[in-house]
């Protein structure tokens, strides 16, 4: 496939070519002009059609994997990347690469009106040839998105599973949140890490924030306990709460061969009498006002 | 053929691995352990694994082997120092070691096993004494 009448009308018009599909892209309804200036949008559409021309210069075939239509993918890699991250939405980024298809056909139909045959195979080219385009500029703003999604995951990931030393060898984990097993890996790691470091021979799992508690959520947390008593260190279960307790009862969960609190509370005291530590109240300050 | 150095350091036998263990040498330690303890009459052994980072299955077996054989010579094993890395190795591998003594560093493993010598002694000199030692029940 190769369209001659396209690398012509790129070569000799494209500066009519480009104010008309800028008219078209600033008609369009999917244009966010709170997100983009039509002095960007210009200097985007300028870059674009350079290298359409520069791309159907090289060689005439319309086939995108090309070495050629290179550096068109990467201006329009650039382009949905850069408009993913505003937060325009998928169609009003696809608009770009469909809009042009009017100005451009209007073009062809004018210059070969005298033979409808090639007309037809002319729009028929540049019409896959702007698809293409098209779907390529879309799927790398899904994959940017993509790429969002993983990061703001990773993040989230990190945040929510702080170790927390509380006493002179006791480590709490306060955990948040529903426990899959990618989750349970980096809290295992840690967990683990953080006992090493801190020397600790005690840890809190404090399963207060955990929504449900499945058979799965059950045996991460049995191998978080699992692995830090290899290591040396003994876990404490607390945070169960009513629901909870129940549904680990229904479930027939083993956990007897972990040490589980009601509370936090008596977690840490549990943990600072193995410790060798006594809490006491001074009398004469409990009684002041 | 390398050998693991096995210590003597009074009724206890000291092993640290600072390389990582290949299987026959993991057997040749095993074998020698045994020896050293009957020879020496040790009450204690401690294994420091803080130098291994890679661990595979036969070499957890193997470690968990090594102290339910000293346990039937009536020598009390800790095995000490393991990275987490190794520690999820062996969960993820299904090892559990459900009757080896673990202990974070090579302190609080030896301190543990002053306290369980201790306690097995007073136990033998007085026999007719109910004891609630935790650790004369594993």
């Amino acid at each position: 496939m190769s369209t001659s009448t396209l690398t012509h009308m790129l070569q000799t018009d494209s500066d009519s070519l480009l104010q008309e599909w800028l008219t078209e892209q600033l008609q369009a309804t999917t244009l966010r002009r709170d997100l983009l200036n039509e002095a960007d949008l210009r200097r985007d559409s300028q870059i674009f059609l350079n290298a359409l021309t520069q791309a159907v210069q090289v060689s005439p075939a319309l086939d995108i994997d090309g070495a050629q239509w290179q550096e068109i993918k990467a201006v329009l890699a650039a382009l949905s990347r850069n408009r993913a991250t505003y937060g325009f939405t998928s169609s009003e980024v696809a608009t770009f690469v469909f809009s042009l298809k009017q100005p451009l056909f209007q073009r062809i139909a004018a210059a070969l009106k005298e033979s409808p045959q090639k007309l037809q195979s002319e729009l028929w080219s540049v019409t896959v040839l702007l698809d293409q385009l098209g779907l390529y500029t879309l799927e790398v703003y899904q994959r940017s998105r993509e790429d969002i999604i993983l990061r703001q995951r990773q993040e989230l990931l990190e945040l929510s599973t702080p170790v927390v030393k509380v006493w002179d060898g006791v480590v709490a984990l306060p955990l948040i949140g529903t426990l899959d097993s990618e989750r349970t890996q980096v809290v295992m790691e840690s967990l683990l890490q953080r006992i090493v470091e801190t020397e600790s021979t005690i840890a809190i799992i404090d399963i207060t924030g955990v929504p449900t508690v499945d058979t799965l959520v059950a045996q991460h947390l049995l191998r978080t306990v699992a692995a830090a008593r290899l290591m040396g260190a003994d876990c404490i279960i607390s945070g169960i709460r009513p629901q909870i307790a129940q549904t680990i009862v229904h479930l027939g969960i083993d956990l007897s061969g972990v040490t589980t609190k009601a509370s936090f509370a008596d977690a840490i005291a549990l943990a600072l009498t193995r410790s060798g530590f006594q809490v006491t109240r001074q009398v004469s300050r409990a009684r002041t006002p | 053929m390398e050998r693991i150095p096995i210590l003597k350091l009074g009724d206890c036998l000291i092993i640290s691995l600072q390389i990582d263990l290949h299987d026959r040498l993991a057997l040749a330690m095993q074998d020698d352990l045994a020896n050293m303890v009957i020879e020496t009459g040790a009450r204690g052994v401690l294994i420091d694994i803080s130098g291994l980072d890679m661990v595979d299955s036969f070499i957890g077996r193997i470690l968990g082997n090594i102290a339910t054989l000293c346990r039937v010579l009536d020598a009390e094993t800790v095995i000490v120092g393991m990275q987490p890395a190794v520690a999820i190795t062996l969960v993820e591998l299904g090892v559990t070691w459900d009757n080896v003594r673990t202990a974070l560093n090579v302190e609080r493993g030896m301190a543990f096993l002053r306290l369980h010598l201790d306690a097995s002694q007073a136990m033998q000199t007085a026999p007719e004494e109910t004891h609630d030692d935790a650790d004369a029940g594993d």
